[in-house]
């Protein structure tokens, strides 16, 4: 069989408007209900439609995030999709979105809404849960920490030599300064390399400053063909590219270094947006950086800088706001908060935002194509990748 | 301009189609159930799992294999590993949306071909599976009163009857059919010839809901094989093409719908129809496989799917219409009420079904009238989402 | 390609085999715990219920009363305009006699049976139902279109839950 196609970049889709809540460690004064439909209002004025122009509504849950069997049955009333084609992914936003995107470029869909959502406050036992997707027979009743995970990943990385500990705490540093510019972020700070390393051990290397913290906040996305683009915005974005792909889900089974999940999905997405050398193409980047050492892990896998250089250009402020190639100028999760299966919405919307020139004191000058990266989080290894261009 | 677009889209196949046997309780682990049918799908058709470019998982609540994000999970028995690989999830309704998910990757032109698996392992939740449906109503408004999975049932079934006048007696004739049926299905789990009065004698669970008019929990696993045209072309002489695809959900605020008809099954049904130029259902439509997790849902569905008037699907059935040498035989494979609610595999089996009436390789179960186009439909949620999908040869 | 033709997978086993060991298995009991904010419409409708009253929701737009009452209407795509009181009383839309619990169990010997059903409720839309229980009938009675009445639980045992109506029972009853 051949191998999957190169694609123009003329295939490409809208993003015709974005609605978003704030993105805070609690949100008790309103349901999941109601702070879906903020955003959904929000998104749908943007685009200037009602729900019954859309054709097809796409949702992002998990049952035991949610806590109820079947989230697809409560996700479409706050969206309007009483009687509409509506369905959920059981994965993360951007694979929704890439869903999405397949949608419009079957030619049979022109308006298409994508949703996800973080109650994640709402979780009483949040490592209960992440524990209860590890492997039920051979995983599970060592009974530790879930971060444990992300610990032995973390300490693989860097003896391989491929970051040192100053460049992982140099990631909180800057993603957490650069969420002091960023007015949705819960958790902006100004932080030293020392304190990273003196704060609390979680699952060595790790430490608690390592690791982003969760955050509540619903996004809706709409997204439309180009044909009818014109009709809805005048700043629209463009999506040229998704990707998606998963590596081994055993712990047993796993490459330990390198994010190889990562590295499939960006290659799907830069081939259709036509991407030959995404370290001088793509101009700013939000990705995944639950854990501060993926970030510099994603980095690599994503081809923006070379084994062991994200952790070198960290410090000498190449992924700064100001520097070459800006990495999280929202302030990633480390910043923002950690939203689980919204998290790639958080990171969309920021790389929607810098396109426009929207992004206030963190814009990044020039921005002209960005690119938003997703990782699903211990114990998966799945990953989704979105490039999108001004024009 | 709009209708030149919507001529445009790809033409999508299925080319091959496995599945286990479905039991209730399975020694394999729903990774191992989905490798069988996967495994089986791309044997049926020629092909190995590097001609695969992509992956689509179904599988139904979480709460029963006690894992959280199962499709993750799943993922290495599916064949999803180093793949672009993705779960849905509509409730009852994935079995049938499982292929239309898979028809989006192939109708978009971003793959050629597409592997389909539904695995779903219920067995594993402890006292019984049911007990995982409590957690589908409402936490705060509903769960309260220690609903369970039944009463929707149960609640539908009464409207439905007594909207329609429908009786017990009638409606039981849905599950001598099927499960007699299913005698000729080599992976049922309840195969047997019942009579009415078996039915109605059997326990009462939540009146009007006898034990004999719903379909068992089950383990097992189904796969199809999607292919664009050109490979479609290449790797089967009978490829069954994919015609029309429809989804539909309601309001979760189901009290306050009339639950005597599935509205949101007619706007699937609809939109499928329309996509695949069907404009007389009844005499396009050769073979159908309505979602038939209870009796009374088969008729309900075909009501909802414009195959019979409101209140009567009842009549067709009563007539023998809907026997396999009938006019329109609904459910020859034996349904769920026969050979097994694995729920998202379920749904994927009555695809296969049709796939295979199709083609003429339903052995002992193929219908009389030479199909040349059926449907398959599936339903769930709380009771909201209407899933169908039209083949054609 | 006839089924008949494959090997079909999936090894059977029964219940008997595990309960004996002769099937290895794991237990797990999952301890995950959830606290869902109930927001502004249904934190309203939990604190109405803890004082004996059913409060709904209104949209100008289609002119429905909504319960349970929502901040936005999903049909006009609009917020809901104002808090509207019904009644405590309404119609059995439809009904079930329930004889197992929700785990599958069967209800011990001599326990009455479960009487779920949906009541719409007098003062909001028609058709505006709500799932709950009757109770203080016999099943024999029941009919769809039965009138009925809510019975409360003792002000000072209520918590704002929709379990501070014990159930509905047919009206005119004492």
């Amino acid at each position: 069989m051949k191998s999957p196609r190169r694609w123009a970049m003329q295939e490409k889709v809208a993003v015709a408007g974005i609605g978003f809540t704030r993105f805070a460690p609690v949100t008790p004064d309103v349901s999941y209900r109601e702070l879906t439909y903020e955003a959904a209002v929000k998104a749908y004025e943007e685009a200037g439609i009602e729900p019954k122009d859309v054709d097809s509504f796409i949702c992002t849950s998990e049952d035991f995030l949610e806590g109820y069997s079947i989230a697809d049955e409560y996700c479409n009333d706050q969206l309007g999709a009483v009687l509409k084609p509506v369905q959920t992914i059981t994965g993360e936003f951007l694979q929704s979105l890439a869903v999405g995107v397949m949608h419009i470029l079957t030619g049979r869909f022109d308006i298409v809404v994508v949703q996800a959502l973080s109650k994640a406050s709402n979780v009483k036992t949040i490592s209960e849960m992440v524990n209860f997707a590890f492997d039920p027979v051979l995983n599970r009743p060592l009974d530790l920490t879930p971060w444990f995970v992300a610990g032995l990943e973390m300490n693989r990385f860097l003896a391989e030599g491929r970051a040192t500990r100053e460049q992982c705490a140099a990631v909180v540093v800057k993603n957490r300064g650069n969420a002091l510019l960023n007015p949705s972020a819960a958790y902006g700070a100004k932080l030293t390399v020392e304190q990273v390393l003196q704060s609390e051990p979680v699952a060595e290397p790790l430490r608690s400053l390592d690791i982003a913290q969760n955050a509540d906040g619903a996004v809706v996305v709409v997204l439309c063909s180009p044909r009818i683009a014109p009709s809805l915005t005048d700043k629209p974005v463009w999506i040229r590219g998704v990707g998606w792909a998963s590596d081994s889900p055993t712990l047993e089974s796993r490459d330990w270094t390198d994010a190889v999940a990562v590295r499939l999905a960006a290659d799907m997405a830069y081939r259709m947006a036509g991407i030959k050398c995404p370290a001088r193409e793509i101009d700013f980047a939000e990705v995944n950086d639950e854990f501060s050492f993926k970030e510099l892990q994603h980095l690599e896998a994503l081809r923006l800088f070379g084994e062991g250089q994200a952790g070198w250009a960290t410090e000498n402020g190449i992924t700064s706001l100001e520097g070459d190639l800006p990495v999280n100028p929202s302030g990633g999760a480390l910043g923002v908060g950690h939203l689980f299966e919204c998290s790639g919405a958080q990171k969309f919307v920021e790389v929607v935002l810098q396109l426009r020139g929207e992004a206030g004191a963190r814009q990044v000058p020039g921005a002209g194509v960005g690119l938003a990266q997703s990782w699903r989080g211990v114990p998966t290894t799945t990953a989704a990748v979105a490039v999108l261009s001004a024009d | 301009m709009r209708e030149v677009i919507r001529m445009a889209y790809r033409k999508v196949a299925i080319v091959g189609a496995g599945m286990t046997k479905f039991v209730r309780r399975a020694q394999e682990t729903g990774k191992e159930l989905a490798y069988q049918a996967a495994r089986m799908a791309l044997d049926s058709c020629g092909m190995t799992l590097k001609d695969i470019e992509c992956v689509v998982v179904g599988s139904a609540p979480d709460a029963f294999d006690g894992v959280h994000m199962k499709g993750e999970y799943l993922l290495n028995g599916a064949g999803g590993w180093r793949k672009p690989y993705m779960r849905h999830f509509v409730g009852g309704g994935t079995g049938v949306f499982a292929p239309i998910h898979g028809w989006l990757h192939v109708a978009s032109g971003m793959f050629d071909t597409c592997l389909v698996v539904c695995s779903e392992k219920m067995s594993s939740c402890h006292p019984h599976p049911q007990g995982a449906f409590k957690t589908i109503f409402d936490h705060t408004t509903e769960q309260p009163l220690d609903p369970t999975l039944i009463w929707i049932f149960a609640l539908e079934m009464n409207r439905y009857m007594q909207t329609y006048g429908i009786t017990k007696e009638e409606i039981a004739l849905v599950s001598v059919k099927n499960k007699k049926n299913a005698m000729d299905h080599p992976a049922a789990q309840l195969p047997m010839e019942i009579t009415v009065e078996d039915v109605l004698n059997s326990e009462v669970l939540a009146w009007p809901v006898n034990r004999l008019d719903i379909s068992p929990a089950s383990d097992g696993a189904a796969a199809v094989v999607l292919a664009s045209e050109h490979v479609a072309k290449r790797i089967t002489d009978k490829p069954v093409w994919i015609a029309g695809v429809g989804w539909n959900l309601d309001t979760a605020y189901w009290a306050t719908r009339d639950l005597a008809y599935p509205r949101y099954v007619e706007k699937a049904a609809r939109m499928a129809y329309e996509m695949a130029g069907i404009t007389d259902p009844r005499r396009e439509i050769h073979v159908a496989e309505p979602y038939d997790p209870f009796d009374y849902k088969e008729l309900h569905h075909m009501e909802g799917l414009l195959l019979a008037d409101r209140g009567k699907a009842v009549e067709m059935l009563v007539e023998g219409k809907t026997q396999r040498d009938g006019e329109l035989p609904v459910c020859p494979s034996g349904g769920l009420l026969g050979v097994g609610n694995p729920i998202s595999a379920a749904g994927l089996m009555k695809v296969i079904e049709i796939f295979l009436q199709l083609r003429g390789e339903a052995g002992k179960r193929q219908v009389a009238n030479e199909p040349r186009c059926g449907l398959a439909q599936a339903w769930g949620d709380l009771m909201q989402v209407g899933t169908v999908i039209v083949l054609r040869r | 390609m006839e089924l008949e033709k494959f090997e079909l997978g999936a090894t059977h086993f029964r219940e008997e085999d595990l309960e004996e060991g002769r099937i290895l298995s794991l237990h797990w009991k999952p301890n995950l715990k959830y606290a869902w904010d109930n927001g502004v419409a249904i934190g309203r409708y939990l604190a109405e219920l803890k004082e004996g009253r059913i409060i709904a929701r209104k949209c100008q737009k289609c002119r429905r009363i909504m319960l349970p009452p929502r901040m936005f209407c999903e049909l006009c795509w609009r917020p809901t305009d104002e808090w509207v009181y019904v009644k405590d009383t309404g119609t059995v839309n439809t009904f079930s006699i329930c004889y197992i619990n929700w785990d599958a169990s069967r209800l011990p010997e001599g326990v009455p049976p479960h009487i779920p059903a949906v009541i719409e409720i007098d003062g909001a839309s028609p058709g505006m139902g709500i799932l709950h229980k009757l109770g203080e009938v016999k099943p024999e009675e029941v009919r769809i279109g039965m009138r009925v009445k809510a019975v409360w639980r003792d002000p000072a045992e209520r918590e704002g839950s929709i379990t501070d109506i014990l159930y509905f029972k047919p009206e005119g009853r004492e």
